[in-house]
């Protein structure tokens, strides 16, 4: 469990120097206009029956505890998504990702810190009274209600009118490409149809800021890669701020102009995906985010030439013969391969550096086969990479 | 494989069970039917002299009359109370809510010759005069439960995101409530209400406990059962028993399993 308050770093500090001016479409539209949302040191402790069996463990372990009898779900987060920002949350479970979220929504209350929508504090309003729609992880159809009624729910509930009613679900459903199946009920659609349903049901309203959490968890890989791009589309076309949640990095990296990295209740990182992919600020971005490939103590000192812990990704790294020469601008170690994974268009080898650490290096299949590429598995490799591909992490 | 005389022993099993259940019924029903007024085998030949006389009864009529007005106001009282309490456990945190399944639970267990004694005690405490009310109020201690059953679980199995999601759209608790939770429970408080009310039209202990001088459908029949000139109307007034008993049970379980799947339904 996170502890609370163990103010070792100023996590502020940190989130606005890992921004680029280019990675905030905030900044671009108008430096006056404020953000889409803000979360000010927003924390959210669960007390109750849950909370307090869980903190008894982390006491009985003699762990540290925070706040008594309270799980700390959010520990402290600082965070500015800009107007119009597909910007994403990725963690792994229970990182809070989906409590940051219900609380943006109103589902939740933060037990500290403020909630601004358009520089507006909605902290103390009820959901139905925030600017904001939620796509929901189970995606929540009403199930006695046809496709179109529930497509039309915010709208009726809000009195619009008819005519306008009509038309504007007919565009919404028209958008997710469901036009014609207004007279089902969702029990006789297919999971893709039905998420594009409860897509249509909040964009209809036309909200400032949608929310998304883990909205293709549902779904098997194709659909899934097809809906990421679909909704990236309709993101741009409706030109509405995307919150999304996900534990799927490559999903975050293909798709959001800005991500932030979540882990127990804090945000490790925000920037954009090449930034975070890149350049990760911690340990644990660099192993969340692709392949960790960590050069850290002696090891750094003896391939890198300098003290801290570095990073390289797989794909910057060349394998070839032992005696295979290394040019002045490269960073070189020699090692013995240990396992090989065969993944169709490429192939992982785990290399055992003679160093002490251990490199993961990705090669494309351009000529190899299978059966070339398995058989390197126990050979003696130089690995090779260009001295800019390591990156020093939160130096 | 099974053997071929396992499979003849079970099927004989099982037409011994039904036949031990239903053929005592269909006595009474044959009998409600016969033309003569003695109750002898064979029945003397079909006839509805005894449903018309039956129809004619005043103190029958009376009864059932009263029986109907009982079950009523006991479904009444429990699809207030259990509905209430269901919502209370299952959308709510607060100190004592895990006793409440149990307290609500528990008359049903309890034998009914206690809680008949019980509440007579305690009506004569509170000088409340025996009649339809106590007997409604005596009735509605077990009935309860059969609402709350009934509202509990479908409120389970109704995923709490669509309340969530209708709140997010903009509706407000009580647009939420109309909208959404309701239809979503509607039919399971129905088919509660109609379990309640088959319960209470054929209870006999806690009615004779608490009736005052009132007389239910149950309470005429056992009275009249031994008087020889009464026979023959017993039956009909035991078919009427049965047809208010069975239809309400039977609906109530068509309402419970229609909707019971989709409002369920999570992907
Ligand atoms: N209602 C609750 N009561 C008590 N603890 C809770 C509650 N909701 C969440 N938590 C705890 O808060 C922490 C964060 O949960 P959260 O659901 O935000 O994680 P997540 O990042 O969305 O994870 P996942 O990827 O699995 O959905 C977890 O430790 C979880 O057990
Ligand atoms: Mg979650």
């Amino acid at each position: 469990m996170p502890i609370l308050g163990s103010g070792r770093r100023d996590p502020h500090e940190e989130r606005v120097a890992t921004l680029t001016p280019q990675a905030r479409p905030s900044d671009r539209a108008d430096a006056a206009s404020p953000p889409a949302v803000e979360l000010r040191h927003v924390v959210k402790r669960f007390e109750g029956d849950v909370g307090r069996r869980v903190a008894r463990s982390v006491d009985a372990a003699g762990g540290a505890r925070g706040a008594a009898d309270a799980v700390v779900a959010v520990a402290g987060i600082d965070l500015e998504i800009g107007d119009g920002e597909f910007f994403s949350m990725l963690g792994p479970s229970g990182s809070g990702k989906t409590t940051t979220l219900r609380m943006i929504a109103g589902f939740e209350q933060p037990s500290e810190g403020r909630i601004l929508l358009h520089g507006e504090d909605v902290t103390e309003r009820p959901p139905f009274d925030r600017d904001v729609n939620t796509v929901f992880q189970d995606y929540a159809l009403f199930p006695h209600m046809t496709v179109g009624d529930n497509v039309a729910y915010g709208l009726m509930i809000r009195k619009v009118p008819k005519p306008e009613r009509e038309r504007r679900v007919g565009d919404a459903l028209a958008m997710v490409r469901l036009s014609g199946y207004e007279r089902r009920k969702p029990g006789q659609l297919s999971g893709g149809q039905r998420q594009r349903v409860a897509l249509a049901r909040a964009l209809v309203n036309r909200p400032s800021v949608l929310l998304l959490d883990e909205p293709l968890g549902a779904l098997d890989l194709k659909l899934r890669e097809e809906m990421q791009i679909e909704l990236k589309a309709i993101q741009q076309e409706v030109g509405i701020t995307f919150i999304y949640v996900t534990h799927d990095q490559e999903e975050a990296l293909t798709m959001s102009d800005r991500l932030a990295v979540f882990s127990q209740g804090r945000i490790e990182q925000v920037g954009s995906p090449a930034e975070v992919y890149e350049r990760p600020a911690t340990p644990f971005v660099a192993g969340f985010v692709g392949t960790s490939n960590l050069l850290g103590g002696a090891v750094a000192e003896t391939i890198v030439g300098r003290a801290g812990t570095f990073t390289v990704r797989p794909e910057k790294i060349r394998m070839g013969e032992p005696d295979a020469p290394a040019g002045d601008d490269e960073s070189s170690a020699l090692g013995v391969v240990r396992t090989v994974v065969y993944l169709g268009p490429d192939t992982r080898y785990i290399v055992a550096l003679d160093a002490g650490a251990e490199l993961v290096v990705t090669e494309q299949n351009l000529s190899t086969s299978s059966m070339e590429a398995l058989a390197a598995q126990g050979r003696r490799v130089r690995l090779t990479w260009k001295r800019q591909h390591n990156f020093a992490i939160g130096g | 494989m099974r053997s071929g005389g396992a499979r003849w022993g079970l099927r004989l099993a099982t037409l011994a069970v039904l036949g031990f259940i239903y053929i005592p019924l269909a006595v009474v029903i044959v009998y409600a039917f016969n033309a003569s007024g003695t109750v002898s085998w064979p029945p003397a030949g079909f006839s509805l002299r005894w449903v018309q006389a039956a129809l004619e009864n005043s103190g029958l009529q009376d009864a059932f009359k009263t029986s109907i007005v009982i079950g009523i106001g006991a479904a009444a009282i429990a699809v207030i109370l259990g509905s209430l309490a269901a919502f209370a456990v299952a959308r709510y945190r607060f100190f004592g809510r895990e006793a409440i399944s149990f307290v609500v639970v528990f008359p049903i267990a309890l034998p009914g010759i206690v809680t008949g004694m019980a509440l007579s005690t305690t009506f004569a405490t509170v000088d409340l005069p025996l009649g339809i009310l106590s007997i409604i109020v005596g009735h509605a201690t077990f009935c309860v439960v059969l609402v709350y059953n009934n509202v509990i679980a479908r409120l389970r199995r109704t995923s709490r995101s669509l309340e969530e999601a209708s709140s997010d759209l903009g509706a407000d608790t009580w647009q939420t409530f109309r909208h959404v939770t309701l239809p979503a429970v509607r039919s399971a408080v129905l088919a509660g209400a109609l379990l309640a009310f088959a319960l209470s039209f054929d209870e006999v202990i806690v009615t004779i406990f608490t009736a005052g001088g009132v007389t239910t459908l149950p309470i005429w029949i056992f009275r009249s059962f031994r008087l020889a000139n009464q026979v023959a109307l017993v039956n009909v007034a035991g078919l009427a028993a049965i047809l208010l008993s069975v239809i309400p049970v039977y609906i109530a379980s068509r309402l419970t399993q229609d909707t019971g799947g989709v409002t369920g339904a999570k992907t």
